[in-house]
């Protein structure tokens, strides 16, 4: 919970050299790490069972919520998990264009109205081929045009391979989104739009929250869930199990209710990568729309009619 | 005694004047919109890049193109100051000033604007404390600054015989000018020593800044050319911005040295064989930039890949097709025609022509960075509507239209304290002629 306290070291010393306006800022509340946390005591008993089996009674007061992800440093988010390449795979041919993926992430991440970081696109690639639905997130790229770019490292690549922004170092210059040849990356204009809850939390790289006026945002194949276990908001929002995450280094993958082995799924399936040419190496797989659970009209009930096709 | 009474003569036509009644309207009129520029900027940092019409898809607006504008055009620095320097070209000794100091304000302003693109500017530190040697954002932060300090340098050290002039007329100037120039120039006694030493360091920085220049404008469209977009995706760019940058430099100077001859009277120094010979090296420089924009445009659209065929049509026939046939004829090929008779190279056609070069220029490097943008690789969808096209905001406008008035600004003051023509190296060069005959 003292997220704010542990200024890193380097910050710190560079704080000193800006000078004195820096410091007492940084020694100010809330961030003094030398201040005791005032507690005030509501005067109702909560009866507690201790370590040794003893009932204990305390002040309700002192009952604070056990965060459920260990707090990391910014160091250990930029690394992030030994031994794990995440991966996605994307069923085009489950796809209805419901958007639940899209919903989910946007309430998860409280995008700014009107944004998204997943798109759900209605694509026709030529006359004469079929039209389908497209989920596109951000590819997490191995060879990634945007963290190539970027002048501060403020997007970075990860030894698990996610591609993360670090928003508290983010310039602005929207490099990166000229760069990026999926356009999945989306800007923070004005002032975003937040919970008063999530408007108080502690910024992290992997939850990409609470978001930053002036700095670019985008899919984050949701790290702070993986770090738990569990998938990524897009995964278990929808219905049709269209997105399965794994990890390369298991050769599996998972939409919550099945579980597949990625390389079979991938030789079967003849999956595919948006952009090969490009040499960008996505992380996000594609299986094309054969066999299809839904045909491509019914997808267009969901789809706003001022939007068309390419 | 001659030569002495016509140095005098020199001195006294190429003295700094004080502004006159339309030079006060000038200056109030660019400060006017320089003010303007102040409150819109003030809006942005208060509510966000979200007061510009700038959006996902178009993340580069007239910021970045103005950008583009000021970089090109603060090459022409090292055009005439250095290349015809090395070149032993004699003639463009009375261009040099004007040259340099168009070279510092754009250079100035080019690095100004680029902050106000940011959505952190707060955070310009981060360049260096976290910077990172890969991105071309850092090459072009690296080589803006140093031709910033060589062109500071080439402006100044040349200046020096010329405020030792200055010094020595001490009734003529108000005392705030005095103070300038002895604290600029008060150390330099013009001695063969220091003359020696200030001749090397010349030399030195006229070859430094060649290579610094092409690498300012090499990197600028690298900003481009390092992405995959097409319209930007092109190993043409390089050489394709470095060429119109010349044009555009050309042409701003071309308009400076009209106004300057019309204004302070200067007939007898910048003279009609002035615009003939800038007129000649217009027109080459137009044909080379013609040249590429036929390399950089009709390669492309005799494949008509998919990327690109869109891409295109928009600018040959679609949305943008009025802005680029204006920019091509208006920029480029009428002032060819204009250039290459005789009769267009006097002078009050050559301002004529220079305009249309700055102007074409301008709306040039909007369609550089524009349309790209509205042409992504996979399909516009899921966004707001204004999400899908791109108009510059009042904001946007006032911005822009405030960092050019600035950098006139700081023409016209400079104008206004230094002499414009060096009045050192006319007089010397009148007396070798003398001397000669």
């Amino acid at each position: 919970m003292n997220n704010n306290n542990n200024i890193p070291r380097r910050d710190f010393l560079l704080g000193g050299l800006l000078g004195t306006a820096a410091l007492v800022e940084g020694c100010s509340e809330p961030k003094n790490p030398f201040a005791q946390d005032e507690v005030v005591l509501t005067g109702e008993k909560v009866k507690l069972l201790s370590v040794d089996g003893q009932i204990i009674e305390i002040d309700r007061a002192f009952l604070k919520p056990v965060p459920d992800v260990p707090h990391l440093s910014n160091a250990e988010e930029r690394q992030g998990v030994a031994g794990k390449k995440f991966i996605m795979v994307i069923d085009l041919a489950r796809c209805k264009n419901l958007k639940k993926c899209q919903s989910a992430c946007n309430h998860m991440h409280q995008v700014h109205p009107g944004q998204n970081w997943i798109k759900v696109l209605g694509m026709e690639d030529a006359d004469h081929t079929a039209p389908y639905w497209q989920p596109t997130t951000c590819m997490h790229c191995d060879e990634p045009p945007c963290v190539k770019v970027c002048p501060v490292d403020a997007t970075f690549k990860r030894q698990d391979g996610i591609v993360l922004i670090d928003s508290d170092r983010c310039i602005g210059c929207r490099f990166c989104m000229a760069a990026c040849p999926y356009s999945t990356r989306v800007f923070n204009w004005e002032e975003p739009v937040l919970t008063q809850e999530v408007a108080e939390q502690p910024y992290s790289c992997e939850t990409s929250m609470p978001q930053k006026k002036g700095t670019v945002g985008k899919c984050d194949f949701c790290p702070d869930m993986t770090r738990k276990g569990e998938l990524p908001h897009c995964v278990s929002a929808c219905p049709n199990g269209v997105f399965m995450f794994g990890d390369l280094n298991e050769d599996s993958v998972t939409n919550g209710a099945e579980t597949f082995r990625f390389s079979d799924l991938i030789k079967d399936r003849a999956g595919y990568r948006l952009m090969e040419d490009l040499g960008t190496k996505p992380s996000v797989y594609y299986l094309p729309p054969v066999n299809r659970n839904f045909p491509y009209e019914a997808g267009l009930e969901n789809e706003n009619s001022e939007e068309t096709k390419k | 005694m001659n030569t002495s009474s016509n140095d005098k003569q020199i001195t006294d036509d190429l003295m700094p004047q004080k502004f006159s009644k339309s030079g006060m309207i000038w200056v109030g009129i660019l400060s006017t919109i320089c003010v303007i520029g102040a409150y819109a900027y003030y809006r942005q940092l208060r509510y966000g890049l979200g007061v510009t019409s700038m959006r996902d898809y178009v993340s580069w607006g007239i910021y970045i193109s103005n950008f583009v504008f000021f970089v090109a055009i603060s090459l022409v620095g090292s055009l005439i100051t250095a290349i015809f320097r090395l070149a032993n070209v004699a003639w463009s000794t009375p261009l040099t000033r004007i040259a340099e100091i168009i070279a510092v304000s754009a250079i100035t302003f080019a690095s100004l604007i680029i902050i106000v693109d940011m959505g952190r500017p707060e955070r310009l530190y981060n360049l260096f404390a976290h910077g990172r040697l890969q991105s071309p954002i850092a090459w072009d932060v690296i080589v803006i600054t140093t031709y910033l300090f060589i062109s500071l340098f080439l402006l100044y050290v040349p200046l020096l015989p010329d405020l030792k002039i200055m010094n020595q007329q001490k009734n003529k100037n108000s005392a705030w000018q005095n103070k300038i120039y002895i604290f600029l120039g008060s150390f330099w006694k013009g001695n063969s020593e220091q003359v020696k030493i200030s001749d090397k360091i010349i030399n030195i920085l006229c070859i430094m800044i060649i290579p610094v220049a092409f690498c300012i404008h090499t990197v600028t469209s690298w900003l481009f050319a390092t992405t995959y977009r097409p319209g930007w995706d092109s190993t043409n760019f390089g050489a394709y911005f470095i060429s119109g940058a010349f044009l555009v430099g050309a042409g701003g100077v071309i308009v400076a040295m009209y106004v300057f001859r019309k204004h302070y009277h200067l007939e007898k120094y910048i003279t009609e064989l002035h615009f003939e010979k800038m007129g000649r090296i217009a027109v080459m420089l137009s044909l080379i930039y013609l040249y590429f924009n036929i390399n950089e445009y009709l390669v492309p659209a005799f494949k008509m890949k998919k990327s690109e065929a869109a891409h295109l049509a928009e600018l040959f026939t679609g949305e943008f097709s009025i802005m680029f046939w204006f920019a091509i004829m208006v920029g480029m090929i009428i002032p060819i025609f204009i250039m290459l008779f005789k009769k267009g190279r006097k002078p009050l056609p050559m301002f004529i022509t220079g305009i249309m070069i700055v102007v074409g220029a301008w709306f040039k490097r909007y369609l550089i960075v524009t349309p790209t943008l509205l042409h992504p690789f996979l399909p516009m969808q899921n966004v707001p509507d204004n999400y899908k096209h791109y108009f510059p905001s009042w904001e946007e406008w006032a911005i822009t239209m405030g960092s050019l008035a600035g950098a006139l600004l700081i023409v016209t003051f400079f104008v206004r304290i230094f002499p414009i023509i060096p009045i050192h190296e006319t007089i010397t060069e009148q007396n070798e002629k003398d001397h000669s005959k």
